[in-house]
């Protein structure tokens, strides 16, 4: 007898002082470093410790019709060379776009040459009529399928650059399905600067102002079919109002932000603001060069998603492959410019389906309110033990205490995270902890009334309830499982601690009380019991 | 002994006419707001419908009016406002207007109110906006497991009893969670993730006291030879009745303090447990047993383990 009682107090006490050793650190700071760093924590989830959760649709459509209109730009560009002359260009779908030119070779010699510059694309010959034939053009699906996956994990991994750039512990950015990417921001603050930094495409191309082409004409609609119409946004440092002026600027990008090198803040330039200087890599210094020597005395824009930053003319040609853009930046702006510029863009523009910012102030609030109703709930679920069952009662108290701190030990082994509803889970899980305890002592009432002695009806009590007690524990763990594979990050958390708790129930409810009893009853058998 | 109940001889089985009525009447309304749900008109919450909602915090008291009149304006004049007062809180909710192509309006909302109301500065406490396609897979899910559930919990108990008594059971589990949307839907409150939770919490937590019941009756049936079915059950229910209502109030303690004292997020998920509670102690004694005796008639052959 006495060897089973001591084997059972000595797992009680082993477990609870390594269930101390691990919970500890989880709960106060002021513990030595040496601890703290071997010990696993409790994660607060973003509804209690405030952050960003973003939910992104990657527009991969997109990314493949940009990649084919940067084909389609590229291959006029060739007829130009080799005197092709194209009377049309349009649109195919699916990654494709159709060429048409006047009647003779013109089409199949076109077919040849795009075939042989462009081995990505599937090259055929449309149908010939008498006004002229037409080369319709199509990306292979290899490549198309390479844009789809290259759309997803390039701009995971873009992403995770600017926020660690940004500066957020631990950030959480992955892949979800074909076409989505979550992105999780615990703490964060300033909570839309953090939105703007990751959804932002940040495309950076450099393009040249159509001098020939009138504002005026190209506003009617009159668009020369090489270029665009694009605005300058700029704001007024004194009023603060924004005002958009367009531009014709060519289609054309001359360069592109994949050849920046490294991009830095400047501050206290001529104006007083601040601005961003980027130095390109030796491809890039290369092509600036030549496009600044070619172009002296034109305006160069430089656009970043399809806004016109800055378009400034160039004075001389430019050979160092550094550039500056300028514009009426708040210190904030030119940092988070130079960080997407240096982490790159995204290949394929975002938008965002789910954003989900709790602000610090909340969060702090809520656990402030979760903590004080738990403590209320387990005070007054403990009285009332107490007072209905007596001293039964009170040794169920001992038992849930431990409940309550394996619960919490356990979440900290696990790096589990803790939400407000997984809050209102370890409350719950208080109530129903007692409830096995419930239902033994009715038993032992049962067993008392019928004329059994003490120890007999406890052992009895214990011994007939044991199987409604574990019934009542699958069914209620069933649930909280499904809710787990089910439920999103808060509602995870409410199934954790729920989970957890019941299961940790057992142990507790059954081993921890019935040692009390075994306890008393081996030092002198038990005339008489409170319950 | 401090006994809630003591030696009670309530004849249940006989009440089952009354008890039916009520619970009939329940799970009516339940299914037909189960319908309203699914098509989108029973007062969803923003996870559920898709949309937006933003809580500020503001320094001083503001004017519900002049804020719904610059919300108006702005063309969000189907915006729900709600104020938690004594705290100069605002809720601002905005339904997803099902158009699939719907832009995020959190951050031109917040700007816009920033501006316009430069007295009283206010900070951000929460934004949550949910495209329309994350709403209807989030609906989706929850469906899936509603029914996932109902399957496991019924393998469980015609595993564990006989299945008539799995099936019984089921039905119990079912009613409590009819009746619970029924209640909700009559009361307009709003329905969220987190209610969707509740439902399922209390899938499972009901269904301990009615194994309680169940393991007493089979017991029952083993030792007492004589007598009809209803009889046992009669009697089984009474001798568990005490640790049924104990069981039930030890949780319906912890529930109602969160309740009280859990805050503004918390208040609609502690609502649906405390209710669901009470629904739950109700059908395991007046619905899931006379559903058993209804089927399996007052024969006494023994339950098989």
């Amino acid at each position: 007898m006495w060897k089973s009682i001591n084997g059972r107090i000595t797992l009680i006490a082993v477990l609870t002082a390594v269930s101390i050793i691990v919970l500890v650190p989880s709960l106060t700071d002021r513990v030595p470093a040496g601890w703290k760093d071997r010990v696993p924590k409790i994660n607060l989830g973003l509804d209690l410790q405030g952050g960003v959760f973003l939910r992104l649709a990657v527009e991969i459509d997109k990314a493949i019709e940009n990649t084919s209109m940067r084909y389609a730009d590229d291959a006029r560009a060739v007829c130009r060379e080799k005197a092709l002359p194209v009377l049309a260009f349009q649109k195919a779908g699916d990654g494709g776009f159709s060429l048409r030119f006047p009647p003779g070779d013109f089409a199949s010699r076109a077919q040849a040459i795009l075939k042989e510059e462009f081995p990505s694309l599937d090259v055929a010959l449309g149908e010939v009529k008498a006004d002229g034939a037409t080369v319709i053009a199509r990306m292979k699906p290899a490549e198309i399928q390479a844009i789809r996956t290259n759309a997803v994990v390039q701009g995971v991994e873009t992403i995770r650059n600017r926020i660690d750039q940004f500066g957020v512990r631990e950030p959480q950015i992955i892949a979800e399905g074909e076409d989505r990417i979550v992105v999780q921001l615990p703490g964060v603050k300033d909570q839309q600067r953090a939105i703007e930094l990751v959804g932002k495409t940040a495309l950076l191309e450099f393009k040249l102002v159509d001098d020939g082409a009138s504002v005026e004409e190209a506003l009617k609609g009159n668009v020369p079919e090489d270029a665009q119409v694009l605005y300058q946004k700029s704001v007024d440092p004194q009023s603060g109002r924004a005002t958009k002026t367009p531009m014709v600027v060519k289609k054309r990008a001359l360069l592109t932000g994949d050849t920046i090198k490294t991009a830095k803040v400047n501050f206290g330039n001529q104006a007083g603001g601040a601005h961003v200087s980027l130095s390109f890599d030796t491809r890039g210094a290369k092509v600036f060069d030549r496009v600044t020597a070619e172009n002296v005395k034109r305006r160069l824009a430089i656009v970043l998603d399809d806004t016109i930053y800055s378009a400034p003319v160039i004075q001389e040609r430019i050979s160092g492959g550094e550039a500056q853009i300028t514009g009426s930046f708040t210190p904030e702006e030119a940092t988070d410019l130079a960080i997407v510029l240096r982490a790159g863009s995204l290949p394929a523009p975002v938008k965002v389906i789910q954003n989900v910012s709790i602000g610090p102030s909340l969060g702090l609030d809520s656990i402030q309110k979760g903590v004080r109703a738990a403590l209320i709930g387990a005070l007054l679920v403990v009285v009332f033990m107490a007072f209905y069952y007596k001293f039964a009662g009170m040794v169920a108290d001992f038992a849930l205490i431990f409940n309550i701190l394996f619960l919490l030990s356990g979440m900290a082994a696990f790096s589990a995270t803790l939400t407000l509803p997984g809050i209102a889970g370890i409350i719950l899980a208080i109530g129903m902890a007692v409830d096995s305890n419930v239902l033994i002592f009715e038993r032992i009432r049962e067993e008392i009334r019928a004329k059994k002695t003490i120890r007999a009806a406890i052992d009895a009590g214990y011994d007939k309830a044991f199987w409604t007690v574990v019934d009542s524990h699958v069914t209620t763990l069933i649930t909280a499982l499904i809710l787990f594979q089910f439920g999103t990050g808060p509602i995870k958390g409410f199934a954790v601690t729920l989970s957890m708790g019941v299961a940790i129930n057992l142990f507790t409810a059954l081993v921890c009380t019935k040692v009390v009893f075994d306890y008393l009853n081996a030092k002198k058998p038990m005339q008489a019991l409170g319950i | 002994m401090i006994e809630l109940v003591k030696n009670t001889k309530i004849d249940f089985m006989g009440l089952k006419k009354y008890a039916f009525s009520l619970s009939a009447i329940l799970v009516i309304l339940g299914i037909v707001g189960t319908v309203q749900i699914y098509r989108g008109k029973a007062n969803l919450g923003i996870d559920l419908a898709g949309g937006t909602s933003i809580q500020l915090k503001f320094q001083k008291p503001f004017s519900m009016d002049e804020i719904r009149s610059l919300l108006a304006k702005a063309g969000h004049g189907e915006a729900t406002l709600q104020e938690v007062s004594g705290e100069n809180i605002l809720l601002v909710k905005l339904r997803a207007s099902g158009k699939q192509d719907e832009k995020m309006v959190a951050e031109p909302m917040v700007n816009l109110l920033r501006q316009s109301l430069p007295g009283n500065p206010f900070v951000v406490e929460s934004i949550s906006e949910i495209g329309p396609a994350i709403g209807h897979k989030l609906r989706q899910d929850a469906a899936l497991a509603m029914l996932v559930s109902a399957l496991a919990i019924i393998s469980y108990l015609a595993w564990r009893f006989e299945f008539k008594f799995g099936v019984a059971a089921a039905i119990a589990t079912f009613h409590d969670i009819f009746a619970m949307v029924g209640i909700f839907w009559i009361l307009r409150i709003e329905k969220d993730l987190l209610f969707i939770t509740a439902l399922l919490t209390i899938g499972g937590y009901s269904l301990t006291d009615t194994v309680v019941v169940f393991d007493r009756i089979r017991e029952n049936i083993r030792l007492r030879k004589k007598g009809t079915f209803s009889e046992t059950i009669n009697l089984s229910v009474n001798e568990v009745l005490s640790r049924t209502i104990v069981t039930s109030l030890t949780v319906f303690i912890a529930v109602v303090t969160l309740l009280v004292f859990g805050g503004i997020v918390l208040h609609n998920f502690a609502l649906a447990l405390a209710i669901g509670i009470v629904i739950g102690t109700y059908s395991s004694i007046f619905v899931a047993s006379p559903v058993v005796a209804l089927w399996r008639g007052e024969k006494m052959t023994e339950v098989k383990r």
